[in-house]
């Protein structure tokens, strides 16, 4: 049988770092087939390569057995190969059918959108592929989940046979999730191959046919998953033994450290995006926010830092009134945050490490005499933060976009809780990191809670929330529908709260 | 107040149409340079330099319709110049945009001095002569107000509709619209954003060079220093004000070309200080600007366009 790609000695180098080192790669034919590495291993570097973004230093790829030159993306997709990014390439004003039919548009006389037959054939790939989607509406309106489907038809209207999926499911909701693994496999049965990129060993586990995983650029091996485990693939990525579970000692005190008193703010979109939130995060816990992505979790992490208009309620902290202070305020306070969007709000990513580091204490730990910063304490600082956080990066002064995403957030983390926060607001804190990475930031989250601090995590990922929370609560269309202890609780339970269901 | 009553006639709307259609030109040019993320701050230089390269050749040539062919080149290459800078140099707009528009005053300036010894104004030449719409004419008050013009103000909704058509209807339109809010996505899905950027933001020079034929070759038939008179910025504002929608840009440069003519008018009545009168669409400007479109969302982020 060929092989429906085939990678051969495929090495790409960038400045100071080989991304793929002499890496051998090949694809059956409808195979869903997982890539799995920890980020910055050369997984999405090999697959850019394969879709015509990167071009290799050297290496040949096979296409159903044939030698061809793919120099873009273009070439990539005449020669039936699709690709759905992790950052979704779709225009947010246009309608689902624009983006599906963008770049290749069928027309009436070769001037006019023949509109018919763009809506008649999009609409025919979602029954096929029982992808549902409403095609009509414009993609800013789409859960993430259904613009993630739209990258799919996307790729299948442009004729892919091979379809790469990047890190597809770091988005998505468990139920969601689902439904992707359930698109799939209908792809699988119609022919289709599918190269299922990620960091997450259940799921690869869960939906591919064979697992090849990468470590720093190089691979480590390719195993049936039937024939494997977690535990197996976890050594083979990190290469030690990983340990998840936490233990949950802490107890909720006397007074809260932050009190949300009937919290109500509008979305961008001018809705109500929380309606009367009332929540109390105590000292010395982790408090864990649950719930499907939307229901108001976003606006209440910025109703907490300041960065939205409360249209109603109070945030106190230790008992004060914070709720008309400046964002600079409440970090000078002692609240910390780790945002949920690293890019936009966490880093500066035209910045260097040290200065990334420095930001938001520039004007008081790092000053000299209140106005020039102080650059020699700033970079012993940014020294010490760099070992003891074990940030990976040539030194400080590199820039921190040339970081790999986990070496970004340990910026941000040794940032923040340097600080020495009694508050931490920890949003999605390791989305899109990979196993070290995510471990750590976990560990550090704990170390947080055991040096006093309330932890409030907000997390879309449900078994994060299992493995660190001591109290967990359930946020749904926009207020905390439950708060539990989480040894007195169940998944079962909380999946329905969440849902919006069963609340006695 | 009689006086000020008399002032509202078919002469006005006339007028109002007339002084709109060089704003309504730049503007939709504007527009087709802001759909794929480039500011054209440029438009006034433009414009003028169109205005001036029109004249030019209609002297030399003796046909004032050589001379608006001429005044869309200029115009064109200017636009080529714009998108040289941003698109493949990835240059600051509006350092670009504002470069054009100090080259444009004084290069006109220094050629008129070196074709007709002054700087002040050219020599009459031929212009574009007023078409009369023989059915039209003959309706009361339509017809005064619509029955006679230049060609160009003619010429001004059918491209507006072209324009929308274009935006709207066709796979390039698509492709346009695409490239200006997220070039990245509209890369991956085959689409060649460098040669939409350049062939919009061309074309966007290209608009404002018959904006400026119309107004030194229809409206007048000399070329004056400094004629364009910031009417390149007024149509910025009418683009924002019409959100970037052809109709509603056209919509909106007929209200600017209004406050144009009234201001022509009430000077005529001396009952203010000109210099007060003058200032009615420069006030209206920014009275618009500052307050009706503060929410207006651009089509686009306005940053170059690097592959990765």
């Amino acid at each position: 049988m060929t092989s429906a790609i085939q990678m051969v000695d495929i090495t790409k180098t960038f400045p100071g770092v080989t991304a793929n080192d002499n890496i051998d790669f090949s694809v059956d034919k409808a195979e869903i087939h997982g890539l799995l590495g920890e980020n910055g291993a050369g997984k999405s570097v090999l697959m850019s390569i394969l879709y015509g973004l990167y071009k290799p230093d050297s290496g040949d790829i096979l296409v159903d057995g044939e030698k061809v030159d793919i120099s873009g993306p273009s070439d990539a997709m005449r020669l039936g190969i699709g690709m759905v990014h992790q950052h979704f390439m779709l225009v947010p004003s246009l309608t689902v059918v624009e983006n599906v039919i963008l770049g290749r548009e069928p027309t009436v006389n070769g001037v006019t959108l023949d509109m018919e037959r763009m809506l008649r054939d999009v609409a025919e790939s979602c029954k096929r592929y029982k992808l549902d989607v409403d095609i009509e509406a414009p993609v800013y309106q789409l859960p993430v989940g259904v613009q993630q489907r739209v990258e799919i038809l996307k790729a299948l209207y442009r004729g892919a046979d091979v379809l790469i999926l990047d890190e597809p499911t770091s988005v998505l909701t468990p139920g969601e999730t689902e439904e992707l693994f359930n698109a799939v496999r209908e792809l699988k049965a119609d022919g289709k191959t599918v190269i299922f990129i990620s960091h997450k060993l259940r799921e690869v586990l869960a939906i591919c046919d064979r697992i090849t995983v990468l470590k720093r650029g190089k691979v480590v091996g390719t195993v049936l998953a039937a024939e494997t485990g977690e535990g197996q693939l976890a050594e083979m990525m990190v290469g030690r033994k990983i340990v998840y579970e936490f233990t949950k000692e802490a107890e909720c005190g006397l007074e809260p450290v932050l009190r949300l008193e009937g919290l109500e703010c509008l979305s961008d979109r001018g809705i109500p995006a929380l309606r009367g939130l009332d929540l109390d995060l105590c000292g010395s816990e982790i408090l864990g926010v649950a719930g499907v992505e939307g229901n108001g979790q976003t606006e209440l992490v910025e109703a907490v830092m300041g960065l939205r208009e409360l249209t109603g309620g109070s945030v106190k902290l230790d008992g004060q009134d914070i709720t008309d202070t400046q964002p600079k305020t409440r970090i000078q306070m002692g609240v910390s945050h780790i945002p949920e969007d690293r890019h936009k709000r966490a880093i500066v990513p035209d910045f260097s490490v040290l200065e990334n580091l420095v930001l938001g204490s520039q004007r008081d730990r790092f000053t000299r005499n209140g106005v020039s910063i102080d650059f020699a304490e700033a970079k012993r600082f940014s020294t010490d933060m760099i070992n003891d956080y074990q940030i990976a990066t040539p030194g400080p002064e590199t820039l921190i976009r040339y970081l790999s995403g986990g070496n970004q957030q340990r910026v941000v983390v040794a940032r923040e809780f340097s600080r020495d926060p009694p508050v931490v607001i920890a949003a999605q804190p390791t989305r899109g990191l990979d196993v070290g990475a995510t471990e750590y930031v976990r560990r550090k989250l704990v170390e947080m809670r055991d040096h006093g601090a309330g932890v409030l995590l907000i997390s879309a990922d449900l078994d994060e929330i299992w493995a660190l929370s001591d109290r967990v609560a359930v946020i749904y269309e926009g207020s905390i529908v439950a708060v539990k202890a989480v040894d007195e609780t169940d998944v079962q339970e909380i999946g329905l709260l969440m849902a919006g269901g069963g609340n006695e | 107040m009689v006086e000020l009553l008399d002032l509202i006639n078919t002469g006005l709307f006339a007028a109002a149409i007339r002084m709109a259609t060089p704003i309504a030109y730049a503007a939709l040019g504007g527009m087709f340079s802001e759909r794929v993320g480039v500011m054209n701050i440029g438009l006034e230089g433009i414009m003028l330099t169109s205005a001036f390269g029109g004249v030019a050749v209609s002297y030399y040539t003796g046909s004032a319709w050589l001379g608006v062919v001429a005044a869309v080149l200029v115009g064109g290459l200017l636009g080529l110049f714009h998108a040289i800078i941003t698109v493949k140099y990835a240059g600051d707009q509006v350092v670009s945009g504002t470069g054009i528009n100090i080259l444009a005053a004084g290069f006109t300036a220094y050629m008129s001095q070196v074709i007709w010894g002054t700087r002040g104004s050219s020599d009459a030449v031929n212009s574009i002569p007023d078409l009369t719409i023989p059915v039209l004419k003959q309706i009361p008050v339509l017809g005064e107000v619509f029955g006679t013009h230049s060609p160009l103000v003619y010429l001004m909704p059918i491209i507006t509709a072209a324009s929308y058509y274009v935006l709207f209807k066709t796979p390039l339109g698509l492709r346009i619209r695409a490239v200006g809010e997220h070039p990245t996505a509209a890369e991956t899905a085959g689409v060649d954003v460098v040669k939409i950027k350049y062939m919009c933001i061309i074309l966007s020079g290209m608009l404002a060079g018959i904006g400026g034929a119309f107004l030194s070759l229809s409206h007048l038939n000399v070329f004056n220093k400094g004629m364009t008179g910031g009417r390149g910025f007024i149509a910025m504002a009418a683009m924002i004000f019409g959100k970037w929608m052809p109709f509603s840009v056209f919509g909106a440069s007929l209200l600017f070309g209004f406050a144009d003519a009234l201001q022509m008018r009430l000077q005529s009545l001396g009952i203010l200080p000109p210099q007060i009168i003058l200032a009615i669409p420069y006030v209206l400007t920014v009275a618009i600007l500052a307050g009706v479109v503060g929410k207006a969302k651009p089509p686009s982020d306005y940053k170059p366009y690097e592959k990765e």
